[in-house]
Protein backbone atom coordinates (compact mmCIF):
# COMPACT_ATOMS: atom_id res chain seq x y z
CA UNK A 1 0.00 0.00 0.00
CA UNK A 2 0.99 3.45 -0.90
CA UNK A 3 1.39 5.82 1.65
CA UNK A 4 -1.44 8.90 1.33
CA UNK A 5 0.17 12.24 0.29
CA UNK A 6 0.79 14.16 2.90
CA UNK A 7 0.89 17.49 2.16
CA UNK A 8 2.56 20.20 4.89
CA UNK A 9 0.90 22.99 5.77
CA UNK A 10 3.00 25.88 4.12
CA UNK A 11 1.97 28.30 6.62
CA UNK A 12 3.30 26.21 9.93
CA UNK A 13 6.28 27.70 10.42
CA UNK A 14 4.84 31.16 10.14
CA UNK A 15 5.27 32.59 14.10
CA UNK A 16 1.64 32.11 15.97
CA UNK A 17 0.34 34.66 17.72
CA UNK A 18 -0.89 33.26 21.08
CA UNK A 19 -4.22 34.52 22.42
CA UNK A 20 -4.29 35.06 25.88
CA UNK A 21 -7.33 34.22 27.10
CA UNK A 22 -6.77 30.51 25.63
CA UNK A 23 -3.62 29.77 26.79
CA UNK A 24 -4.18 30.74 30.71
CA UNK A 25 -7.12 28.53 30.20
CA UNK A 26 -4.85 25.35 28.70
CA UNK A 27 -2.37 26.29 31.52
CA UNK A 28 -4.81 26.02 34.08
CA UNK A 29 -6.57 23.32 33.15
CA UNK A 30 -4.51 20.66 31.98
CA UNK A 31 -1.21 21.94 31.37
CA UNK A 32 1.34 21.92 28.67
CA UNK A 33 3.73 18.92 30.41
CA UNK A 34 0.62 16.36 29.70
CA UNK A 35 1.45 17.04 25.25
CA UNK A 36 4.58 15.24 24.82
CA UNK A 37 3.09 11.99 26.27
CA UNK A 38 0.48 11.55 22.85
CA UNK A 39 3.66 11.92 20.95
CA UNK A 40 5.71 9.54 22.43
CA UNK A 41 2.61 6.43 21.91
CA UNK A 42 2.46 7.32 18.17
CA UNK A 43 4.26 5.32 15.73
CA UNK A 44 4.25 1.74 15.21
CA UNK A 45 1.37 0.37 14.98
CA UNK A 46 -1.74 2.29 13.02
CA UNK A 47 -4.67 2.43 16.34
CA UNK A 48 -7.00 1.99 13.60
CA UNK A 49 -6.84 0.94 10.18
CA UNK A 50 -9.28 1.30 7.00
CA UNK A 51 -8.37 -1.04 4.44
CA UNK A 52 -10.36 -0.66 1.00
CA UNK A 53 -14.04 0.35 2.40
CA UNK A 54 -16.64 0.27 0.21
CA UNK A 55 -20.51 0.81 0.69
CA UNK A 56 -22.84 0.76 -2.17
CA UNK A 57 -26.66 0.24 -1.41
CA UNK A 58 -29.83 0.14 -3.69
CA UNK A 59 -31.62 3.18 -4.18
CA UNK A 60 -35.32 3.61 -4.46
CA UNK A 61 -35.00 2.95 -8.17
CA UNK A 62 -33.21 0.41 -8.00
CA UNK A 63 -30.06 1.28 -8.82
CA UNK A 64 -26.95 0.48 -6.96
CA UNK A 65 -25.57 3.62 -5.47
CA UNK A 66 -21.84 3.58 -4.22
CA UNK A 67 -21.37 5.94 -1.30
CA UNK A 68 -18.19 4.99 -0.28
CA UNK A 69 -15.31 4.09 -2.86
CA UNK A 70 -11.96 1.99 -1.81
CA UNK A 71 -11.39 4.25 1.50
CA UNK A 72 -8.26 3.37 2.56
CA UNK A 73 -6.80 5.33 6.00
CA UNK A 74 -5.12 4.93 9.16
CA UNK A 75 -4.90 6.37 12.27
CA UNK A 76 -1.87 6.56 14.70
CA UNK A 77 -2.67 5.91 18.57
CA UNK A 78 -2.98 9.04 20.40
CA UNK A 79 -4.00 11.17 16.88
CA UNK A 80 -6.48 13.67 16.35
CA UNK A 81 -8.15 12.93 12.59
CA UNK A 82 -10.30 14.94 11.23
CA UNK A 83 -12.29 13.90 8.15
CA UNK A 84 -13.75 16.62 6.29
CA UNK A 85 -16.25 16.73 3.36
CA UNK A 86 -19.15 18.41 1.58
CA UNK A 87 -22.54 17.00 2.68
CA UNK A 88 -23.52 13.22 1.62
CA UNK A 89 -20.28 11.96 0.84
CA UNK A 90 -20.62 9.90 3.13
CA UNK A 91 -18.42 10.58 6.14
CA UNK A 92 -20.77 9.98 9.19
CA UNK A 93 -21.49 6.84 7.34
CA UNK A 94 -17.58 6.05 7.48
CA UNK A 95 -17.78 6.61 11.18
CA UNK A 96 -20.80 4.64 11.13
CA UNK A 97 -19.06 1.49 9.81
CA UNK A 98 -16.21 2.29 12.16
CA UNK A 99 -18.38 1.79 14.78
CA UNK A 100 -19.66 -1.03 13.52
CA UNK A 101 -23.69 0.01 13.56
CA UNK A 102 -23.22 -0.79 9.54
CA UNK A 103 -21.56 -3.20 7.31
CA UNK A 104 -19.18 -2.38 4.61
CA UNK A 105 -20.00 -4.02 1.13
CA UNK A 106 -16.23 -4.43 0.94
CA UNK A 107 -12.77 -4.05 2.88
CA UNK A 108 -12.30 -4.09 6.31
CA UNK A 109 -12.23 -1.67 9.80
CA UNK A 110 -8.73 -3.01 12.15
CA UNK A 111 -8.17 -1.85 15.29
CA UNK A 112 -4.45 -3.07 16.54
CA UNK A 113 -4.14 -5.00 13.32
CA UNK A 114 -7.02 -7.04 13.85
CA UNK A 115 -10.13 -6.94 12.13
CA UNK A 116 -13.07 -5.87 13.99
CA UNK A 117 -16.98 -7.01 13.22
CA UNK A 118 -19.97 -5.65 14.93
CA UNK A 119 -20.03 -2.93 17.78
CA UNK A 120 -17.18 -2.86 20.43
CA UNK A 121 -16.53 -0.88 23.58
CA UNK A 122 -13.17 0.06 21.94
CA UNK A 123 -14.37 2.48 19.39
CA UNK A 124 -16.94 5.06 21.16
CA UNK A 125 -19.60 6.45 18.08
CA UNK A 126 -20.75 10.21 19.58
CA UNK A 127 -23.53 10.64 17.28
CA UNK A 128 -24.21 13.77 15.66
CA UNK A 129 -28.04 13.98 17.45
CA UNK A 130 -26.00 12.39 20.41
CA UNK A 131 -28.86 10.22 21.09
CA UNK A 132 -28.74 10.78 24.86
CA UNK A 133 -31.25 8.26 26.66
CA UNK A 134 -33.57 10.70 28.28
CA UNK A 135 -35.06 8.43 30.67
CA UNK A 136 -32.17 8.50 32.70
CA UNK A 137 -30.40 10.91 34.78
CA UNK A 138 -27.20 12.27 33.48
CA UNK A 139 -24.85 10.25 35.28
CA UNK A 140 -26.80 7.05 34.69
CA UNK A 141 -25.94 8.41 30.95
CA UNK A 142 -22.71 8.46 31.69
CA UNK A 143 -22.66 5.14 33.52
CA UNK A 144 -24.89 3.04 30.77
CA UNK A 145 -21.54 1.81 29.36
CA UNK A 146 -20.13 0.74 32.38
CA UNK A 147 -23.18 -1.16 33.14
CA UNK A 148 -23.38 -2.86 29.96
CA UNK A 149 -19.60 -4.25 30.73
CA UNK A 150 -21.36 -5.16 34.27
CA UNK A 151 -18.51 -3.25 35.98
CA UNK A 152 -18.67 -3.73 39.85
CA UNK A 153 -21.25 -0.74 41.53
CA UNK A 154 -18.23 1.18 43.06
CA UNK A 155 -16.02 1.34 40.14
CA UNK A 156 -18.80 2.82 38.50
CA UNK A 157 -19.46 5.19 40.46
CA UNK A 158 -16.32 6.27 40.68
CA UNK A 159 -15.66 6.70 37.07
CA UNK A 160 -18.93 8.30 36.45
CA UNK A 161 -18.28 10.77 38.96
CA UNK A 162 -14.19 11.16 37.64
CA UNK A 163 -15.61 11.52 33.98
CA UNK A 164 -18.27 14.31 34.74
CA UNK A 165 -15.51 15.53 36.71
CA UNK A 166 -13.53 15.86 33.88
CA UNK A 167 -16.12 17.74 31.63
CA UNK A 168 -17.30 19.97 34.64
CA UNK A 169 -20.92 18.22 35.28
CA UNK A 170 -20.92 17.02 38.60
CA UNK A 171 -23.39 18.96 39.98
CA UNK A 172 -25.68 17.47 37.37
CA UNK A 173 -25.57 14.30 38.13
CA UNK A 174 -29.08 14.14 39.18
CA UNK A 175 -30.67 16.16 36.25
CA UNK A 176 -32.89 15.00 33.02
CA UNK A 177 -30.77 15.57 29.85
CA UNK A 178 -33.48 17.41 28.81
CA UNK A 179 -33.11 20.12 31.39
CA UNK A 180 -29.18 20.79 30.04
CA UNK A 181 -28.48 23.35 27.46
CA UNK A 182 -27.09 22.19 24.16
CA UNK A 183 -23.69 22.17 25.18
CA UNK A 184 -24.09 20.97 28.30
CA UNK A 185 -25.90 17.91 26.67
CA UNK A 186 -22.38 17.65 24.15
CA UNK A 187 -20.28 16.98 27.27
CA UNK A 188 -22.50 14.63 28.73
CA UNK A 189 -22.37 12.25 25.64
CA UNK A 190 -18.65 12.99 25.61
CA UNK A 191 -18.44 11.82 29.32
CA UNK A 192 -20.53 8.64 28.35
CA UNK A 193 -18.23 8.25 25.79
CA UNK A 194 -15.21 8.26 27.40
CA UNK A 195 -16.08 6.28 30.70
CA UNK A 196 -16.46 3.54 28.80
CA UNK A 197 -12.56 3.59 28.00
CA UNK A 198 -12.50 3.15 23.96
CA UNK A 199 -9.26 3.27 22.72
CA UNK A 200 -10.83 5.36 20.17
CA UNK A 201 -13.26 8.47 20.00
CA UNK A 202 -15.34 8.73 17.18
CA UNK A 203 -17.34 12.18 16.99
CA UNK A 204 -19.76 12.87 14.30
CA UNK A 205 -20.18 16.93 13.88
CA UNK A 206 -20.77 17.03 17.68
CA UNK A 207 -20.61 20.72 17.59
CA UNK A 208 -22.59 21.29 14.33
CA UNK A 209 -25.94 22.66 16.35
CA UNK A 210 -23.98 24.95 18.68
CA UNK A 211 -23.57 28.86 19.17
CA UNK A 212 -19.90 30.45 18.34
CA UNK A 213 -19.06 30.93 21.99
CA UNK A 214 -20.09 27.51 23.08
CA UNK A 215 -18.69 25.62 20.68
CA UNK A 216 -14.88 27.33 21.18
CA UNK A 217 -15.05 26.29 24.80
CA UNK A 218 -15.87 22.86 23.67
CA UNK A 219 -13.16 22.61 21.14
CA UNK A 220 -10.69 24.14 24.29
CA UNK A 221 -12.44 21.42 26.51
CA UNK A 222 -12.21 18.53 23.66
CA UNK A 223 -8.39 19.68 23.11
CA UNK A 224 -7.75 19.28 26.88
CA UNK A 225 -9.56 16.06 27.62
CA UNK A 226 -7.77 14.06 24.72
CA UNK A 227 -4.60 15.50 25.87
CA UNK A 228 -5.30 14.05 29.60
CA UNK A 229 -6.50 10.77 28.08
CA UNK A 230 -4.94 10.23 25.12
CA UNK A 231 -7.45 8.75 22.99
CA UNK A 232 -7.42 8.69 19.43
CA UNK A 233 -10.15 10.19 17.57
CA UNK A 234 -11.47 11.07 14.50
CA UNK A 235 -13.49 13.71 14.28
CA UNK A 236 -15.85 14.12 11.62
CA UNK A 237 -17.36 17.77 10.43
CA UNK A 238 -17.92 20.09 7.24
CA UNK A 239 -16.18 23.24 8.98
CA UNK A 240 -12.83 23.34 7.73
CA UNK A 241 -11.46 25.62 10.31
CA UNK A 242 -12.74 23.39 13.03
CA UNK A 243 -10.90 20.76 11.34
CA UNK A 244 -7.81 22.49 10.89
CA UNK A 245 -8.41 24.25 14.87
CA UNK A 246 -8.70 20.65 16.16
CA UNK A 247 -6.81 17.93 13.97
CA UNK A 248 -3.58 16.60 14.28
CA UNK A 249 -4.41 15.45 10.20
CA UNK A 250 -7.16 16.41 7.91
CA UNK A 251 -8.49 14.22 5.47
CA UNK A 252 -10.66 15.41 2.43
CA UNK A 253 -13.29 13.24 1.14
CA UNK A 254 -14.92 13.69 -2.72
CA UNK A 255 -18.63 13.93 -2.86
CA UNK A 256 -20.13 10.70 -4.17
CA UNK A 257 -18.63 8.21 -4.09
CA UNK A 258 -16.77 9.24 -0.88
CA UNK A 259 -13.12 8.55 -1.78
CA UNK A 260 -10.15 10.48 0.58
CA UNK A 261 -9.34 13.04 -1.90
CA UNK A 262 -5.87 14.20 0.30
CA UNK A 263 -4.55 14.05 3.01
CA UNK A 264 -3.14 17.54 5.52
CA UNK A 265 -0.28 17.32 8.35
CA UNK A 266 -1.82 19.90 10.10
CA UNK A 267 1.29 21.08 12.89
CA UNK A 268 0.70 24.27 13.91
CA UNK A 269 1.24 24.22 17.43
CA UNK A 270 -1.63 23.58 20.37
CA UNK A 271 -3.84 25.13 21.96
CA UNK A 272 -5.12 26.75 18.67
CA UNK A 273 -7.42 29.39 18.32
CA UNK A 274 -10.26 29.08 15.78
CA UNK A 275 -9.42 32.61 14.91
CA UNK A 276 -5.71 32.15 15.18
CA UNK A 277 -4.18 33.45 11.44
CA UNK A 278 -2.09 30.37 10.93
CA UNK A 279 -5.67 28.27 11.84
CA UNK A 280 -7.62 30.61 9.14
CA UNK A 281 -4.57 30.39 6.63
CA UNK A 282 -4.32 26.45 6.48
CA UNK A 283 -7.91 26.09 6.40
CA UNK A 284 -8.07 28.36 3.06
CA UNK A 285 -5.56 25.99 1.44
CA UNK A 286 -8.22 23.14 2.36
CA UNK A 287 -11.23 24.96 1.54
CA UNK A 288 -10.30 25.47 -2.00
CA UNK A 289 -9.40 21.87 -2.62
CA UNK A 290 -12.84 21.24 -0.75
CA UNK A 291 -14.77 23.97 -2.98
CA UNK A 292 -14.20 21.84 -6.09
CA UNK A 293 -16.61 18.76 -4.36
CA UNK A 294 -18.94 21.22 -2.96
CA UNK A 295 -19.74 22.61 -6.35
CA UNK A 296 -20.00 18.54 -7.84
CA UNK A 297 -22.97 18.19 -5.02
CA UNK A 298 -24.64 21.30 -5.48
CA UNK A 299 -24.22 20.58 -9.49
CA UNK A 300 -25.79 17.19 -9.23
CA UNK A 301 -28.50 18.98 -6.79
CA UNK A 302 -29.44 21.16 -9.21
CA UNK A 303 -29.26 18.79 -12.26
CA UNK A 304 -31.65 16.88 -10.80
CA UNK A 305 -34.33 19.93 -10.23
CA UNK A 306 -33.92 21.12 -13.95
CA UNK A 307 -35.29 17.07 -14.47
CA UNK A 308 -37.61 17.41 -12.11
CA UNK A 309 -38.60 20.84 -14.19
CA UNK B 1 -61.11 23.31 44.77
CA UNK B 2 -63.24 25.13 41.69
CA UNK B 3 -63.24 21.67 39.87
CA UNK B 4 -64.23 19.71 43.06
CA UNK B 5 -67.43 22.29 43.63
CA UNK B 6 -68.45 21.35 40.20
CA UNK B 7 -67.81 17.58 40.59
CA UNK B 8 -69.82 17.55 43.80
CA UNK B 9 -72.78 19.90 42.79
CA UNK B 10 -73.07 17.53 39.35
CA UNK B 11 -73.21 13.80 41.65
CA UNK B 12 -75.10 15.72 44.20
CA UNK B 13 -77.43 17.16 41.64
CA UNK B 14 -77.26 13.27 39.87
CA UNK B 15 -78.42 11.58 43.20
CA UNK B 16 -80.98 13.87 44.30
CA UNK B 17 -82.73 13.77 41.37
CA UNK B 18 -82.00 9.64 41.54
CA UNK B 19 -83.94 9.82 45.14
CA UNK B 20 -86.98 11.70 43.92
CA UNK B 21 -87.78 9.17 41.34
CA UNK B 22 -87.61 6.88 43.64
CA UNK B 23 -89.44 8.41 46.20
CA UNK B 24 -92.39 8.66 43.29
CA UNK B 25 -92.41 5.01 43.75
CA UNK B 26 -93.34 4.83 39.36
CA UNK B 27 -91.72 1.33 39.32
CA UNK B 28 -91.11 -1.29 42.35
CA UNK B 29 -87.54 -1.56 43.66
CA UNK B 30 -86.33 -4.14 42.10
CA UNK B 31 -86.28 -2.58 39.08
CA UNK B 32 -85.18 1.34 40.68
CA UNK B 33 -83.48 0.85 43.41
CA UNK B 34 -83.54 4.16 46.06
CA UNK B 35 -80.03 5.59 46.62
CA UNK B 36 -80.35 4.54 50.14
CA UNK B 37 -81.06 1.26 49.31
CA UNK B 38 -77.87 0.98 46.80
CA UNK B 39 -75.73 2.73 49.98
CA UNK B 40 -76.51 0.06 52.19
CA UNK B 41 -75.79 -2.86 49.73
CA UNK B 42 -73.12 -1.24 49.64
CA UNK B 43 -72.20 -0.97 53.13
CA UNK B 44 -73.65 -4.57 53.91
CA UNK B 45 -71.61 -6.10 51.01
CA UNK B 46 -68.05 -4.62 52.80
CA UNK B 47 -69.42 -5.09 56.65
CA UNK B 48 -69.65 -9.16 55.55
CA UNK B 49 -66.51 -9.08 52.97
CA UNK B 50 -68.40 -10.42 50.23
CA UNK B 51 -67.36 -7.22 48.34
CA UNK B 52 -63.72 -7.81 49.64
CA UNK B 53 -63.13 -11.01 48.62
CA UNK B 54 -65.13 -10.61 45.39
CA UNK B 55 -62.39 -7.35 44.59
CA UNK B 56 -59.36 -9.76 45.61
CA UNK B 57 -60.08 -12.35 43.31
CA UNK B 58 -60.81 -10.34 40.47
CA UNK B 59 -58.02 -8.02 41.14
CA UNK B 60 -55.94 -11.34 41.49
CA UNK B 61 -56.98 -12.47 37.78
CA UNK B 62 -56.25 -8.99 36.55
CA UNK B 63 -53.03 -8.91 37.16
CA UNK B 64 -52.25 -12.21 36.73
CA UNK B 65 -53.78 -11.96 32.98
CA UNK B 66 -52.84 -8.55 32.27
CA UNK B 67 -48.85 -8.92 33.27
CA UNK B 68 -48.92 -12.51 31.24
CA UNK B 69 -50.27 -10.39 28.61
CA UNK B 70 -48.31 -7.81 28.55
CA UNK B 71 -45.02 -10.07 28.11
CA UNK B 72 -46.39 -11.87 25.75
CA UNK B 73 -47.51 -8.78 23.89
CA UNK B 74 -44.16 -7.14 24.10
CA UNK B 75 -42.11 -10.24 22.70
CA UNK B 76 -44.99 -10.28 20.01
CA UNK B 77 -45.05 -6.94 18.89
CA UNK B 78 -41.22 -6.52 19.09
CA UNK B 79 -41.04 -9.95 17.09
CA UNK B 80 -44.07 -8.45 14.23
CA UNK B 81 -42.00 -4.68 14.43
CA UNK B 82 -38.42 -5.97 13.84
CA UNK B 83 -39.41 -8.85 10.84
CA UNK B 84 -41.27 -7.97 8.07
CA UNK B 85 -42.59 -11.30 7.31
CA UNK B 86 -43.68 -11.41 10.44
CA UNK B 87 -45.41 -7.92 9.80
CA UNK B 88 -47.46 -8.84 6.61
CA UNK B 89 -48.62 -11.82 7.75
CA UNK B 90 -48.58 -11.40 11.77
CA UNK B 91 -49.08 -7.99 11.94
CA UNK B 92 -52.74 -7.93 9.55
CA UNK B 93 -54.26 -11.12 11.60
CA UNK B 94 -53.68 -9.28 14.63
CA UNK B 95 -55.13 -6.42 13.44
CA UNK B 96 -57.91 -8.50 12.31
CA UNK B 97 -58.45 -9.77 15.44
CA UNK B 98 -59.01 -6.81 17.37
CA UNK B 99 -62.33 -6.80 15.87
CA UNK B 100 -63.51 -10.05 17.97
CA UNK B 101 -65.02 -8.71 21.04
CA UNK B 102 -62.75 -10.93 23.61
CA UNK B 103 -65.41 -12.27 25.29
CA UNK B 104 -66.41 -14.43 21.81
CA UNK B 105 -63.23 -16.55 23.51
CA UNK B 106 -64.91 -17.69 26.15
CA UNK B 107 -66.80 -21.09 24.59
CA UNK B 108 -63.50 -22.02 23.15
CA UNK B 109 -61.66 -21.57 26.37
CA UNK B 110 -64.76 -23.65 28.22
CA UNK B 111 -64.11 -26.30 25.69
CA UNK B 112 -60.49 -25.82 25.93
CA UNK B 113 -59.84 -25.52 30.21
CA UNK B 114 -63.00 -25.84 31.41
CA UNK B 115 -64.80 -23.92 34.06
CA UNK B 116 -61.57 -23.49 35.69
CA UNK B 117 -59.82 -20.24 36.43
CA UNK B 118 -57.78 -20.71 33.29
CA UNK B 119 -60.99 -20.32 31.20
CA UNK B 120 -61.25 -16.55 32.49
CA UNK B 121 -57.48 -16.23 32.46
CA UNK B 122 -57.17 -16.87 29.12
CA UNK B 123 -60.34 -14.83 27.92
CA UNK B 124 -58.24 -11.77 30.04
CA UNK B 125 -55.31 -12.38 28.17
CA UNK B 126 -56.74 -12.76 24.70
CA UNK B 127 -58.59 -9.18 25.79
CA UNK B 128 -55.42 -7.51 26.43
CA UNK B 129 -52.84 -8.97 24.28
CA UNK B 130 -53.61 -7.48 20.75
CA UNK B 131 -53.70 -3.94 22.31
CA UNK B 132 -50.53 -4.65 23.88
CA UNK B 133 -49.12 -5.76 21.07
CA UNK B 134 -50.47 -3.79 18.06
CA UNK B 135 -48.77 -0.76 20.61
CA UNK B 136 -45.63 -2.58 21.19
CA UNK B 137 -45.33 -2.99 17.36
CA UNK B 138 -46.38 0.57 16.97
CA UNK B 139 -44.37 1.83 19.38
CA UNK B 140 -40.83 -0.07 18.80
CA UNK B 141 -41.38 1.69 14.85
CA UNK B 142 -41.90 4.99 16.53
CA UNK B 143 -39.32 5.12 18.47
CA UNK B 144 -36.41 7.31 17.40
CA UNK B 145 -33.70 4.94 15.97
CA UNK B 146 -31.09 6.51 17.37
CA UNK B 147 -31.72 5.00 21.14
CA UNK B 148 -31.07 1.01 19.56
CA UNK B 149 -27.90 2.75 17.57
CA UNK B 150 -26.22 4.54 20.88
CA UNK B 151 -27.29 1.19 23.05
CA UNK B 152 -25.38 -0.83 20.34
CA UNK B 153 -22.42 1.42 20.53
CA UNK B 154 -21.88 1.40 24.12
CA UNK B 155 -22.14 -2.13 24.42
CA UNK B 156 -25.59 -3.41 25.19
CA UNK B 157 -26.70 -6.34 23.42
CA UNK B 158 -29.80 -9.19 23.51
CA UNK B 159 -31.82 -8.88 26.40
CA UNK B 160 -29.52 -6.25 27.97
CA UNK B 161 -30.25 -4.03 24.95
CA UNK B 162 -33.95 -5.45 24.85
CA UNK B 163 -34.10 -4.00 28.78
CA UNK B 164 -32.56 -0.90 29.09
CA UNK B 165 -32.66 0.65 25.94
CA UNK B 166 -35.65 -0.71 23.56
CA UNK B 167 -37.82 -0.83 26.50
CA UNK B 168 -37.53 2.38 28.30
CA UNK B 169 -37.24 4.33 24.75
CA UNK B 170 -40.36 2.94 23.30
CA UNK B 171 -42.52 3.22 26.92
CA UNK B 172 -44.15 6.74 26.15
CA UNK B 173 -45.10 5.33 22.86
CA UNK B 174 -46.45 1.76 24.18
CA UNK B 175 -48.19 3.49 27.16
CA UNK B 176 -51.90 4.33 25.93
CA UNK B 177 -51.46 0.65 24.30
CA UNK B 178 -50.82 -0.22 27.90
CA UNK B 179 -53.80 1.52 29.08
CA UNK B 180 -56.20 0.60 26.61
CA UNK B 181 -54.85 -3.30 27.29
CA UNK B 182 -55.65 -2.88 30.78
CA UNK B 183 -59.11 -1.39 30.20
CA UNK B 184 -60.03 -4.28 27.52
CA UNK B 185 -58.49 -6.86 30.28
CA UNK B 186 -60.84 -5.20 32.46
CA UNK B 187 -64.15 -5.63 30.44
CA UNK B 188 -63.19 -9.31 29.47
CA UNK B 189 -63.17 -10.26 32.77
CA UNK B 190 -65.84 -8.65 34.41
CA UNK B 191 -67.89 -10.31 31.30
CA UNK B 192 -65.92 -13.53 31.93
CA UNK B 193 -66.74 -13.84 35.57
CA UNK B 194 -70.62 -13.19 34.86
CA UNK B 195 -70.69 -16.21 32.67
CA UNK B 196 -70.14 -18.50 35.29
CA UNK B 197 -69.53 -19.23 38.84
CA UNK B 198 -66.46 -17.87 39.81
CA UNK B 199 -66.57 -15.63 42.81
CA UNK B 200 -65.47 -12.13 41.93
CA UNK B 201 -67.11 -8.85 40.93
CA UNK B 202 -68.60 -10.30 37.67
CA UNK B 203 -69.99 -13.05 39.77
CA UNK B 204 -72.10 -10.69 42.23
CA UNK B 205 -73.24 -9.24 39.72
CA UNK B 206 -75.23 -11.80 38.26
CA UNK B 207 -76.08 -12.69 41.96
CA UNK B 208 -77.71 -9.78 41.95
CA UNK B 209 -79.47 -10.62 39.04
CA UNK B 210 -80.73 -13.62 40.52
CA UNK B 211 -81.88 -12.38 43.60
CA UNK B 212 -83.57 -9.59 41.80
CA UNK B 213 -81.33 -7.11 44.19
CA UNK B 214 -81.23 -4.34 42.34
CA UNK B 215 -79.59 -2.19 44.97
CA UNK B 216 -76.64 -5.18 44.70
CA UNK B 217 -76.52 -4.98 40.65
CA UNK B 218 -75.78 -1.16 41.09
CA UNK B 219 -73.74 -1.09 44.41
CA UNK B 220 -71.04 -3.85 42.57
CA UNK B 221 -71.71 -1.47 38.89
CA UNK B 222 -70.35 1.40 40.75
CA UNK B 223 -67.74 -0.58 42.30
CA UNK B 224 -66.62 -1.81 38.79
CA UNK B 225 -66.40 2.07 37.19
CA UNK B 226 -64.73 2.62 40.76
CA UNK B 227 -61.58 0.55 40.54
CA UNK B 228 -61.95 0.62 36.50
CA UNK B 229 -61.29 4.49 37.40
CA UNK B 230 -58.87 4.69 40.30
CA UNK B 231 -56.27 2.38 38.52
CA UNK B 232 -56.31 4.79 35.33
CA UNK B 233 -56.22 8.37 36.96
CA UNK B 234 -53.74 7.07 40.04
CA UNK B 235 -51.49 4.16 38.41
CA UNK B 236 -51.35 5.15 34.59
CA UNK B 237 -51.53 8.78 35.31
CA UNK B 238 -48.85 8.51 38.04
CA UNK B 239 -46.38 7.24 35.17
CA UNK B 240 -47.16 9.08 32.49
CA UNK B 241 -46.77 11.97 34.45
CA UNK B 242 -43.36 10.38 35.53
CA UNK B 243 -42.65 9.77 31.74
CA UNK B 244 -43.47 13.34 30.46
CA UNK B 245 -41.22 14.90 33.32
CA UNK B 246 -38.28 12.38 33.11
CA UNK B 247 -38.45 13.41 29.03
CA UNK B 248 -38.93 16.74 29.61
CA UNK B 249 -42.54 16.21 27.74
CA UNK B 250 -44.95 18.26 30.08
CA UNK B 251 -43.27 20.70 32.83
CA UNK B 252 -43.21 18.81 36.14
CA UNK B 253 -46.06 19.18 38.43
Amino acid sequence: MTPNPLVQSSFASEPRRPVRGAISRWKVEAGLSVLPLRHARAGGVPKVSLQGISLSYKTNDGSQLLALDNITLKVKPGEFLCIVGPSGCGKSTLLHLIAGLQQATSGNVLVDDKIVQGTGTDRILIFQELGLFPWLTVGQNVEFGLKMKAVPKKEREEKTQYYLRLVHLSQFKDSYTHQLSGGMRQRVALARALATEPDVLLMDEPFAALDAQTRDLLHEELERIWAETGRTIIFVTHNVREAVRLGDRVALMTFRPGRVKQEYLIDLPRPRVLEDITVAKSAREILDDLREEINKSLEEQYGQEEVSA
Amino acid sequence: MKRFARHAIFYGALIAIWAVLAKLKMWPPYVFPTPKGVAESLWAGFADHSFWIAIAVSMKRMLLGYSLSVVLGMVLGLGVASNKFLEETVGGLLVSLQSLPSICWLPLAVLWFGLTEKAILFVVVMGSLLSVTIAMEAGRQQMPKIYSMAGRNLGARGFKLFWYVLLPASLPFILSGLKQGWAFAWRSLISGEMIFVSLGLGQLLMMGRDLNDMSQVIAVMMLIVAIGYIVDGLVFKTIERRLQHKWGLAPAT
